[in-house]
């Protein structure tokens, strides 16, 4: 709630008319274009106690996400599958703009849409997880902290939650009369296809992707689609207060791919 | 969570789904418009055998306070599913999915209401789900929409929304709980009609890009015939009233 | 496109039904325009004008939004330094400040603002101004504006105030000869009826409703007739 409030109070009109005339000339005021995703930066294994964690700078905003992970039963109606649960916390330690409390609705959102991306895909091998199925298996929690909101949280999110996971190490376990140990050597996460999250904000009549934080602001609607290495969608969010027309939609679907390229680029290399 | 159980066939060899529908079917959908008094607007929706009922109270006094708007309306919207509209029984404290529908329906409605006609007011949206099977946020905006509209708000279109499900490579319409379930996608999508504006889309599973375009197109087609039916419902509902029945 | 429902005379429309039926009528009400389309804001009627030469689109439902030089009645809840908060049955509460009530300049204390107006307190008041961004304002300046002192406030629906008011004032024109009471409609629902006594009063109350309840069928004006001849006698 207090987003929409904040949203009409902060930025004046005449930022958002300065936006306007730069798009209309095909760019954006830290110079962009309109397609252009922000240079970014993937750190990962950045701590130590986590399986896997990655730190992500994507312009000014950044997300750290770490994966931990334990034993635990599987749920009842996939008794041979590992279980996954992301989350993610819109600290005030962020962003003037965000408040100290439970999880509201942006946080929920967030971790739902990066979790929707990678169990669709499926980023990860849910099979491989499970060491006694119907007793035990490989429980993976991703937890995703943005550090300094610049605009784009779902992208950048989405990278450092991918390459958490792509450098995550998983113990290698024994089985002997039903009991689980751990070994002490390491294997890989079994990841099966990297997942790319692409937002695109619509500003009047301009798509732009990976939307600054003032950019965000002005803009009227948000489309995010996830996608996959093998050039598949596995998660579409449209968020914000405007719409989009079935055209607008398919162009946005288009822009997004060939963003997704450059994240992949990277995510491939780790 | 997609999963694909092989015990459960979702498309026969005629090419029927689960409850005997063609791929291009939507469930029967009944609207009932004004039936709750004590809001300023309702809407009763039977999408196959989802109940939702939806209330709108509003233009109404902003409280708490600080979260008034100085030039606009505050639209917000509360989604829920009662303990006993599912098999196993719901918890009754919201969980994070109830939270995450209720944005989505909000945004789904938000463009479509004139906010600006109403500054510094508040209009509430209540939803509850009686029974789910299947597209309960579909049969929610279709109530929403219609509930707002019953109480004489002020908006550009109504907002109507259909989900196109996926079995396999085929493309269908209108998901019921078990296709939800097991089958392989699930793409809630909701327009304002006449303006052909999408105002929500969301995708689980795995699409094409191809799949996303005929999902889109078939999705309009329905959401045509909806919006026909919820618009019957309002004139109907107050042409009996006017002629005092 | 969508199915002309008619009640009556008068064709129901939606959200976004197209309005124009005719390139040269003019349309008024809760309607705005996208491409030179003339479409409907609201779930209501279409009431037509001079043979059709101005269609008005006029709410079916919805709450009084104040518009200025409207007549309200409105209820003192809340005393202040230099004005009242008023309530005029509508989602914006009303401010009356002191300025609107005398033209003779007042400094006087809190205490005795009350002594002029209290809580509770109903007036017959104008709309002087809403620009939305602020409350709206009232006044009682007028002669025939001021504190309600006699007679009963009925509430209804302020989208009912038409047909209570009758085409050119002809139903609160009957009440008041048949009954024999003064009745003064304010535009946000509620009704002031005076009469020579407390029964006569609440006879108009009860027909207002009745009115209220079955504002659009036909033959109404026989209808209320009838039902005042019978509860007279």
């Amino acid at each position: 709630m207090a987003e929409q409030r904040i949203v009409r109070t902060v930025i004046p009109l005449l930022r958002r008319d300065l936006i306007l005339a730069s798009l209309k000339r095909g760019e954006r005021l830290d110079g962009r274009g309109l397609q252009d995703v922000r240079q970014f930066t993937v750190r990962t294994n950045y701590v130590s106690k986590a399986e896997g964690s990655a730190l992500v700078e994507l312009g000014k905003t950044k997300v750290i996400a770490g994966v931990k992970t334990s034993l635990v039963n599987p749920f009842m109606d996939t008794p041979d599958q590992g279980v996954l649960i992301v989350n993610a916390e819109l600290s005030p330690l962020a962003s003037p703009f965000f408040e100290a409390g439970p999880p509201g609705e942006e946080d929920i959102e967030l971790a739902r849409v990066i979790d929707r991306g990678l169990r669709s895909a499926p980023a990860i091998d849910f099979g491989k997880l499970a060491i006694i199925p119907g007793v035990k298996v490989w429980g993976i929690y991703v937890d995703i902290y943005p550090l300094d909101y610049d605009g784009n949280l779902i992208d950048a999110s989405g990278i450092a939650a991918m390459a958490a996971l792509l450098s995550a190490k998983l113990p290698k376990v024994k089985v002997e009369d039903n009991r689980v140990s751990l070994l002490e050597e390491y294997e890989r996460m079994p990841i099966v296809r990297r997942v790319a999250y692409v937002s695109i904000v619509k500003i009047g009549n301009h798509l732009v992707v990976d939307p600054t934080l003032e950019e965000e602001f002005v803009s009227d609607a948000r489309i995010t689609f996830a996608i996959t290495e093998d050039g598949n969608i596995c998660a579409i969010q449209k968020g914000g207060a405007g719409s989009f027309t079935v055209k607008e939609l398919l162009d946005a679907q288009e822009t997004a791919f060939q963003a997704a390229e450059r994240i992949f680029s990277v995510l491939r290399s780790l | 969570m997609i999963k694909r159980a092989a015990q459960v066939k979702l498309i026969d060899e005629q090419g029927r789904r689960v409850d005997g529908r063609l791929p291009d079917e939507m469930r029967p959908l009944r609207i009932e418009v004004g039936k709750l008094k004590s809001a300023d607007g309702s809407a009763y929706v039977e999408l196959g055998s989802n109940k939702v009922i939806a209330a709108v109270y509003g233009p109404r006094e902003v409280v708490p306070r600080h979260e008034v708007i100085p030039d606009r309306a505050l639209l917000r919207c509360r989604y829920a599913m009662l303990p006993f509209s599912v098999a196993e029984r719901k918890s009754p404290q919201p969980t994070r999915r109830e939270i995450e529908i209720s944005k989505v329906v909000r945004e789904a409605l938000v463009p479509a209401v004139f906010l600006e006609e109403y500054p510094r007011t508040a209009i509430d949206v209540y939803i509850n789900v009686l029974e789910a099977d299947g597209g309960t946020r579909t049969a929610s905006i279709i109530a929403a929409a219609t509930a707002l509209a019953d109480a004489g708000i002020a908006m550009r279109d109504l907002v109507a929304a259909v989900a196109i499900g996926k079995i396999g490579n085929l493309l269908v319409v209108d998901i019921n709980g078990v296709e939800d379930q097991y089958g392989d996608g699930d793409m809630p999508i909701a327009m304002m009609p006449r303006y052909g504006e999408i105002t929500l889309i969301q995708a689980d599973g795995v699409f094409t890009k191809e799949e996303v375009k005929r999902a889109l197109e078939l999705a309009s087609k329905h959401i045509d015939e909806i919006h026909r039916l919820q618009i019957k419902a309002l004139k109907e509902t107050y042409a009996k009233i006017e002629e005092g029945e | 496109m969508a199915s002309t429902l008619m009640s009556g005379e008068k064709r129901i429309v939606v959200p976004g039904d197209l309005v124009q039926d005719r390139a040269k009528a003019r349309v008024e009400g809760a309607v705005y325009k996208v491409n030179s389309q003339i479409r409907s804001k609201v779930l209501g009627v279409v009431l037509s004008d001079d043979g059709g030469k101005t269609l008005k689109v006029v709410p079916l439902k919805g709450k009084y939004i104040p518009s200025e030089g409207d007549l309200v009645i409105g209820k003192i809840v809340e005393v202040g330094f230099t004005s009242w908060t008023v309530d005029i049955n509508s989602p914006y509460l009303a401010v009356l400040p002191v300025s609107e009530v005398t033209s003779k300049p007042v400094t006087i204390p809190r205490s005795d603002l009350s002594k002029i107006l209290d809580e509770g307190d109903l007036i017959l008041a104008r709309v002087v101004s809403f620009d939305k961004s602020k409350e709206p304002v009232l006044t009682i300046k007028e002669s025939r504006l001021g504190k309600i002192e006699r007679g009963i406030v009925v509430e209804i629906s302020p989208n009912k105030v038409p047909r209570v008011i009758g085409k050119k004032g002809s139903m609160v024109k009957l009440l008041e000869e048949l009954l024999e009471v003064n009745i003064i409609v304010g535009q946000n629902g509620r009704v002031l009826v005076v009469g020579r006594n407390e029964k006569r009063e609440e006879l108009a109350a009860i027909v207002i409703k009745k009115i209220e309840a079955e504002a659009h069928t036909e033959g109404l004006t026989s209808k209320v007739r009838e039902y005042i001849k019978a509860r007279l006698t």
